[in-house]
């Protein structure tokens, strides 16, 4: 008894509760003529699309830089690399893996950047951090109009010039990671192998990151910065060095992203897309200078499920179309409530 | 005078912390217009005794004192300060307490200005009223005019010399109509020699109006100077109440400082030791409460080197200016190698390792493991305790080595805990300094700087970590640096003392000199004689 009490209290309430609440839906879902099999190949689907994302926030959180807001960074970085590689007229694996490698070089300059930046404001990451966000995105929404982009693919018809708010990847390298090993059960469920292990690849490599000695400098760095300044690490180095790794896994999560999704989504798209990640990594019982993998991936998991869910289920029983609002409500009610939960570390 | 009834009396008072007796049975009495000089070590329970006088929440919060303070042959009991205040006690605390904004004027009056009426008042009452200036004003330079010193009513406090602000702060106390006792808590250790000058004749004139005062000091000659009546505390117990008339600094000091002066912790003679480990030259450390100006030392190999002194003279800046942890500079040599400053990574690639005196501050990682706190400094300084894979592409931590490490000197160090994963913020405070000596024995160091090793931890605790200490150095023939308020411990376990006074260096002495050389130097009075070993 006294075990599975301590498992619980490990494991959190607000976890229990709302794996719960999840479990609820699925075992509701079928009453309201919501198919329980196309439920889960959404969730997985979704699972895949975000976790990436989720985890490019771990290592400035361990570095104690705070919740990355400023993730659109990155996503920038992931943009730029999926459209040059489009423009190169990249596709298949060679497009997807050739938009990463495009990405690189640009996610490593501005995290330098936007590290440098950090340093600079210590204590305040995470308000900079948002605004550092806002203003890449909207500076890149000019750039997206003047870059001289030339794919007919992506440019405006009419013009013949300037991206599209949103590029098909229909062609190039759309659904490739969901598509690889597929797994095909009955009518409705496909199961996003290739996603699945990719997001796994990922995890497993961030994890040894941080049992290097790197990894474990980083961490002490946010645990206690003077512990590690006395330790003879650097904690300035160390934090730009977390941002710089948090600004390159964006840019891979978002091309993990766009596969599965099937678009590369620019302009403002990017803007709100660092709000639903801090709130996976929160609900997954991370705190503000501590985040593990397993957070990550039930963080994850139980976010977009329940996003998946709701509103698709309430739908279901109003017989209304407000899917959209209701996604919207729920997820910024997740937000709020996994930003009330921040909890941080003894000093 | 003498036959005087005393105002204000102290009987048996008793105080413990958590069963840690900080306090123990004190009495004395002060009379009308006397001046009482309170002097001690660090942590001898001045502040405490003054914390009880006072009703300080501190006190009540731990579960009260035993004894009895009187006023005028009455026992009182203040259960807040402001009862205090009300009984007519003023305190002048070692910091200042002013507003930097506000005028000499305003800061004097604070909560208690001369007020106006107007017709608002009638309706909202008397939070509407309108300040009287004028008499504000009068009623500071009347306060100012008691104290007998010069000082602008218009000024801010912020364009103030620090001589000036003191001076603000207890004519703030005198103020009060009622005010029959002031304290004054080292009121002079910010001033120069000649305010301080001012600041003892404003006493006397304070105490020929029949105020009286309780100076605590740690400038022994001004005490002697300004009070009628010493009283020396020391662990806790009143070891000496005597007249001031005929009483020397030296005598004081070495009250102070006293303990049982037979030599019994004293281990063997002086050693004789080769070269020297560490060379200190002109060294200065901007830490802030702890600047060191100019210090020159030499730390002979495998000698365990005492650094003592009064709190804030800066003792603890020479170890962490060494380390580089605080901007510092000068010269550092260690085995004739010259060390870089401002860089902890040079100090600890050097060689030298550091336990700090601020344990959960920069000592430990509280949120982390035990085996993260002992094995970290030796990951990142010697690549230790890291296993390599796939041909030494990867390295990653090795958990088996770290645990066997921890659990290594968990058994060496007698170290209370459930295992290597248990949080470091869940021990105790002498359990984490032993984690904190851990973390510098797995360095493996030539040289190790100890800075307050033992404060805040319970006696049995620190004579373990003090033997731990030793056995390290004569085990392997570790230097170690030593920087320590506690002279005792300083005395019981090093082969050379050096005492810091304002950030230089007042002299060396063996261990087993007499304690009133401890104490002069550490008042201040420059011993000419060095001792060498």
């Amino acid at each position: 008894m006294n075990r599975l009490k301590q498992a619980v209290t490990d494991f959190g309430w607000p976890r229990i509760i709302i794996f719960l609440f999840v479990v609820a839906l699925f075992i509701g879902a079928p009453f309201v003529k919501v198919r329980v099999d196309s439920s889960f190949t959404d969730v997985f689907n979704r699972f895949g699309q975000n976790a990436v994302l989720v985890l490019a926030l771990v290592p400035m959180v361990q570095a104690g830089c705070g919740l990355n807001f400023g993730l659109p960074v990155g996503i920038i970085a992931g943009l730029l690399g999926s459209t040059l590689a489009m423009e190169f007229g990249l596709v298949g694996w060679a497009g997807f893996l050739g938009a990463i490698g495009l990405s690189l070089p640009f996610a490593v300059a501005f995290g330098f950047a936007y590290g440098l930046l950090l340093n600079k404001v210590k204590g305040e990451e995470m308000t900079i951090a948002m605004y550092v966000g806002f203003s890449i995105v909207t500076f890149f929404a000019i750039l997206w109009l003047l870059l001289p982009y030339s794919s007919p693919n992506m440019v405006w018809g009419y013009a013949g010039k300037g991206l599209r708010t949103t590029i098909t990847l229909e062609g190039y390298w759309g659904l490739i990671l969901n598509d690889f090993l597929a797994l095909r059960i009955g009518e409705n469920f496909r199961f996003p192998t290739g996603m699945i292990l990719f997001v796994i690849l990922l995890t497993v490599l961030v994890g040894f990151f941080f049992r290097s000695k790197t990894g474990t400098a980083m961490t002490a760095v946010g645990s206690n910065p003077d512990f590690a300044r006395a330790g003879g690490v650097s904690a300035d180095r160390m934090r730009l060095t977390s941002v710089i790794l948090s600004t390159v896994i964006g840019a891979v999560g978002i091309l993990v992203y766009q596969q599965s999704f099937g678009f590369i989504q620019i302009y403002n798209a990017p803007l709100f897309m660092a709000f639903p990640a801090v709130a996976a990594l929160l609900i997954g019982g991370a705190s503000v200078n501590k985040a593990s993998m397993l957070n990550v991936i039930v963080g994850t998991f139980l976010f977009q499920s329940i996003l998946t869910m709701t509103p698709s289920v309430i739908n279901s029983i109003l017989q209304t179309d407000m899917s959209e609002v209701i996604r919207i409500l729920i997820s910024n009610g997740m937000i709020l409530y996994a930003l009330t939960r921040k909890t941080k570390v003894t000093k | 005078m003498s036959n005087e009834s005393p105002l204000w009396g102290f009987e048996g008072i008793t105080k413990d912390f958590y069963g840690t007796a900080v306090l123990k049975d004190v009495s004395f009495t002060l009379g009308r217009g006397r001046i009482l000089g309170l002097v001690g070590e660090n942590g001898a329970g001045k502040t405490t005794l003054m914390s009880v006088l006072f009703g300080m929440p501190v006190i009540s919060e731990t579960g009260g004192f035993s004894g009895t303070v009187k006023l005028d042959g009455q026992a009182v009991s203040f259960r807040t300060p402001f009862d205090a205040l009300d009984a007519g006690i003023g305190m002048v605390h070692q910091e200042f307490s002013l507003i930097p904004g506000f005028t000499t004027t305003e800061n004097i009056v604070l909560n208690r200005e001369s007020v106006k009426p107007n017709p608002a008042v009638e309706v909202f009452g008397e939070r509407m009223s309108v300040l009287d200036r004028p008499k504000m004003r009068a009623r500071a330079e009347s306060a100012i005019g008691r104290l007998g010193v010069k000082l602008d009513p218009d000024m801010l406090v912020s364009e103030m010399p620090v001589g000036h602000k003191q001076f603000t702060e207890i004519a703030r106390e005198i103020n009060r109509d009622n005010v029959r006792l002031l304290v004054l808590d080292e009121p002079t250790a910010v001033l120069t020699e000649s305010e301080a000058e001012v600041l003892l004749a404003a006493l006397r004139n304070l105490a020929a109006q029949g105020i009286s005062i309780i100076f605590i000091s740690h400038r022994l000659h001004e005490v002697l100077s300004v009070c009628d009546r010493i009283v020396t505390l020391r662990d806790g117990r009143v070891v000496k109440d005597t007249d001031a008339a005929g009483v020397t600094v030296a005598d004081v000091a070495s009250w102070m400082v006293g303990r049982d002066v037979d030599d019994a912790g004293r281990k063997g003679a002086a050693r004789d030791l080769p070269g020297a480990a560490l060379e200190v030259e002109n060294l200065w450390v901007d830490m802030p409460g702890e600047t060191v100006r100019n210090v020159s030392f030499s730390v002979r190999e495998g000698e365990i080197f005492g650094i003592g002194g009064l709190a804030g003279q800066g003792k603890l800046g020479i170890p962490n200016g060494i380390m580089g942890l605080y901007p510092a500079g000068g010269t550092v040599r260690l085995h004739g190698q010259a060390v870089t400053l401002d860089a902890p990574r040079a100090a600890l690639d050097a060689g030298m390792a550091f336990v700090s005196e601020d344990r959960r501050g920069v000592g430990l990682l509280l949120d982390e493991s035990l085996d993260w706190n002992i094995a970290f400094t030796a990951m990142q300084i010697k690549g230790e305790y890291l296993k390599t894979y796939l041909g030494g592409l990867v390295r990653l931590r090795d958990e088996k080595a770290m645990k066997a490490l921890t659990e290594e000197y968990v058994k060496l160090l007698d170290i209370k805990c459930t295992g290597p994963k248990q949080k470091a913020k869940e021990l105790s405070g002498g359990n984490q300094q032993k984690i904190c000596l851990a973390k510098a024995f797995a360095l493996r160091p030539s040289v190790l700087f100890v800075s307050e090793p033992t404060r805040g931890i319970d006696v049995g605790a620190k004579a373990l970590v003090l033997d731990n200490l030793r056995h390290y150095n004569r085990d392997f023939g570790t230097t170690i640096v030593m920087a320590s308020s506690e002279l005792e411990e300083l005395r019981s376990i090093c082969d050379r003392v050096a005492i810091v006074d304002e950030g230089r260096i007042a002299g060396i002495l063996p261990p087993g000199a007499p304690l009133s050389e401890f104490g002069l130097l550490m008042a201040g009075q420059k011993v000419s004689e060095e001792v060498q070993p």
